[in-house]
């Protein structure tokens, strides 16, 4: 792969000469991923299970597979109106153009967004509008033939559902709804990426993406348990499926299993032991529901839906009050935007109500689940931790809004307020590319496999360099940040666009600042670093040699 | 899904290398894995490596996380890239006949 500064000297936004319509789609090897496997589908009972490759002249579609797309679609035009209004009101005014960060890293103008939907827009018109149907190709309409479709699954995998674009539209249309139609299109001809199909089957089966069985997910959490008293001197004892418990506690399985998301997971650990032993607040583990993502979300409303049950079936078993929600990032838009229509309401559970500090989170009304940042932050607010935030003292954090939490479910404030309790410096990236307007990592929506490694070094170029920007300027070392799926692609991608800088989850911090009844004297962060000698300034510190991380 | 003929046996592989089946690893397949990940030879830290991985993943159904790997076998994660140059998953997890992981990893 060539590097980051090559790769950002050859970028180019000039279009290709010929129309789009008449600019062949090539598949670019390292800007896709693998094809489902059918095992994977067998198991959801998805149709048209088989062994293919996208490189395949053969796709193996059934005869009838443009009777099965355009009846798809006419039955979609009919039950989501967000689905029809997209297709209709679109006037191509370019706002969302340049705002997509995949077209700002490949120059490719389908990935702009404008065009992403017109993909299927022309098809829409093709079929189902009078003009398009009289007008034909000047009308914007196109027949739907298998280089379109094979044209829809290059792009529609291309875009990572961020919702950067929609923030631009006057007309407010969210272009990942249309990718999430296009994709669930698809579906239908069982025509997936196997790294959203893998982690759908393996969540139906076991309760979370990774595939890990209960009597595994304890031993991985008793593992930790270990890793935490070696650091602390205190033994946290965690509770599994524990009938009667206060909360249910759900984070997302990559947490469990791969680093830095480790640490974050540790912290989660550390934190309900704290409310356990100091204000007697019990929170259980699920080794049922054990995954806070839906790669659902990625595949069809259908498999969203069968996924997402299980959180609730589990709070209505256990008989909890209601359900904290840790770091994961699709999981809030799943639950902020699809929940109370698709399995709600939950009625059997409580409204929640912090019982430590009174506060009613009014937002969490119906859906009954609270972010742990708006948890952590209210906390803060009424001084129920207990916090030194100077042994964070030798990480300089900015904060990368994850999609889903900030666009998709408002989570804006919280990050930031609690990281500003808990941490002593603290830099914004610019205001363009954080909150709202966000930048994506390049790799949600189920595209952070291994093979597509230049779409997501790519993709990843605007958030890569706001925080390069950053470290540059302030010496910023730590990308904190509230997503699972960026706690595993951050690091690769920092490696390339801001090699110098680290990634954790916001638990991570809270869990290092906090002052544990018991404790040992603390030397060590929870990853084995030692913690800012109190007779060094930070920013003379910083510049040694011997700061962590600097050799090698 | 491909497959590849070595030392008489044959493997069904998927697009990364790795193998179909858990229960179709062998001392051949081991050999093939030492071809493709550019490994002089394999040695008493490799066979470790695998013997762990292949028994936390009967006893799991998954690969341990690199942490335990490193626990276990004592290895640091840099060791362990020192003997599989693609590293823990990619190169050792593929040696042992474990499948990938996936999800948010």
């Amino acid at each position: 792969m060539i590097d980051s500064k090559e790769r950002a000297s050859k970028l180019s936004y000039l279009p290709p000469k010929t129309d789009w319509m008449d600019t062949p789609t090539v598949y670019k090897e390292g800007m896709y991923c693998y094809a489902a496997k059918p095992s994977r589908l067998e198991y959801m009972d998805a149709p048209y299970p088989k062994d293919w490759s996208c490189m395949d002249e053969d796709w193996q579609l059934p005869e009838n597979w443009k009777e099965i797309i355009l009846e798809g679609m006419k039955e979609r035009l009919e039950k989501y109106r967000t689905f029809k209004i997209f297709m209709d009101i679109c006037v191509r005014c370019g706002a969302c153009a340049d705002k997509c960060h995949f077209f700002i890293g490949t120059g490719d103008p389908k990935n702009m967004p404008v065009l992403r939907a017109e993909l299927l827009r022309s098809v829409y018109r093709n079929n189902f509008t009078k003009a398009g149907k009289i007008l034909g190709r000047i009308g914007g309409a196109r027949e739907l033939t298998i280089d379109v479709l094979k044209e829809w699954w290059y792009y529609f995998f291309q875009c990572t559902e961020c919702r950067r674009c929609s923030v631009f539209c006057p007309y407010g249309i969210d272009t990942a709804e249309i990718t999430i139609i296009g994709r669930e299109l698809l579906n239908l001809l069982g025509l997936n990426i196997d790294w959203i199909a893998a982690p759908v089957a393996f969540c139906f089966r076991t309760g979370n993406h990774m595939g890990i069985q209960p009597h595994a997910f304890v031993d991985m959490l008793d593992f930790f348990t270990d890793e935490i008293e070696n650091v602390t001197g205190v033994r946290m004892e965690q509770t599994f499926n524990k009938k009667g418990a206060d909360l249910l506690f759900i984070c997302p399985s990559g947490d469990v299993f791969g680093d830095p998301g480790t640490f974050t997971c540790m912290g989660y650990m550390i934190l309900m032991h704290y409310l356990r032993e100091v204000h007697g607040l019990d929170c259980t583990w699920s080794t049922y529901a054990s995954e806070g993502g839906n790669f659902g979300l990625f595949t069809s409303h259908e498999t969203m839906k069968r996924l997402n049950a299980k959180m609730y079936a589990e709070a209505e078993r256990l008989k909890v009050k209601w359900i904290l929600g840790a770091e994961c990032g699709h999981m809030w838009r799943v639950i902020n935007q699809y929940m109370v229509t698709m399995n709600g309401p939950a009625d059997f559970l409580e409204e929640p109500v912090n019982p430590l500090t009174g506060t009613k989170f009014e937002n969490a009304k119906a859906t009954k689940m609270v972010h742990i940042t708006e948890f952590l932050s209210d906390l803060i607010q009424h001084k129920k931790l207990d916090l030194d935030p100077s042994r964070n003292d030798r990480l300089k954090v900015t904060f990368h809004d994850s999609c889903n939490p900030a666009r998709g479910a408002g989570i804006l404030e919280e990050p930031r307020h609690v990281i500003k309790n808990v941490c002593n410096h603290f830099y914004e990236m610019p205001r363009n590319c954080i909150r709202e307007q966000t930048f994506c990592c390049g790799c949600g929506s189920g595209l952070n496999a291994g093979e597509d490694m230049e779409l997501r070094m790519t993709g990843g170029m605007p958030r890569g360099n706001a925080v390069r920007y950053v470290n540059e300027l302030h010496g910023v070392n730590t990308l904190a940040c509230i997503c699972a799926i960026d706690r595993a692609v951050l690091p690769t991608l920092m490696g390339y666009w801001a090699p110098e800088v680290d990634v954790c989850g916001i638990s991570e911090l809270v869990a290092n600042a906090l002052i544990i009844p018991g404790e040992k004297e603390k030397t060590e962060n929870l990853r084995g670093e030692p913690i800012l000698r109190k007779d060094v300034e930070p920013d003379e510190w910083y510049t040694r040699p011997d700061f962590p991380g600097r050799e090698e | 899904m491909e497959t590849v003929e070595f030392m008489g046996k044959t493997f069904s592989v998927d697009e990364d290398g790795f193998i179909d089946e858990f229960d179709n690893y062998c001392p051949e397949w081991e050999q093939w894995v030492k071809t493709v990940e550019g490994i002089e030879e394999i040695n008493d830290e490799h066979r470790k490596l695998v013997v762990v991985l292949r028994d936390y993943y009967e006893k799991n159904g998954i690969a341990p996380m690199v942490r335990i790997l490193s626990k276990s076998t004592g290895f640091k994660l840099k060791h362990i890239y020192e003997l599989f140059p693609s590293g823990p998953g990619k190169g050792a997890c593929k040696m042992a006949g474990l499948p990938k992981p996936t999800g948010c990893v």
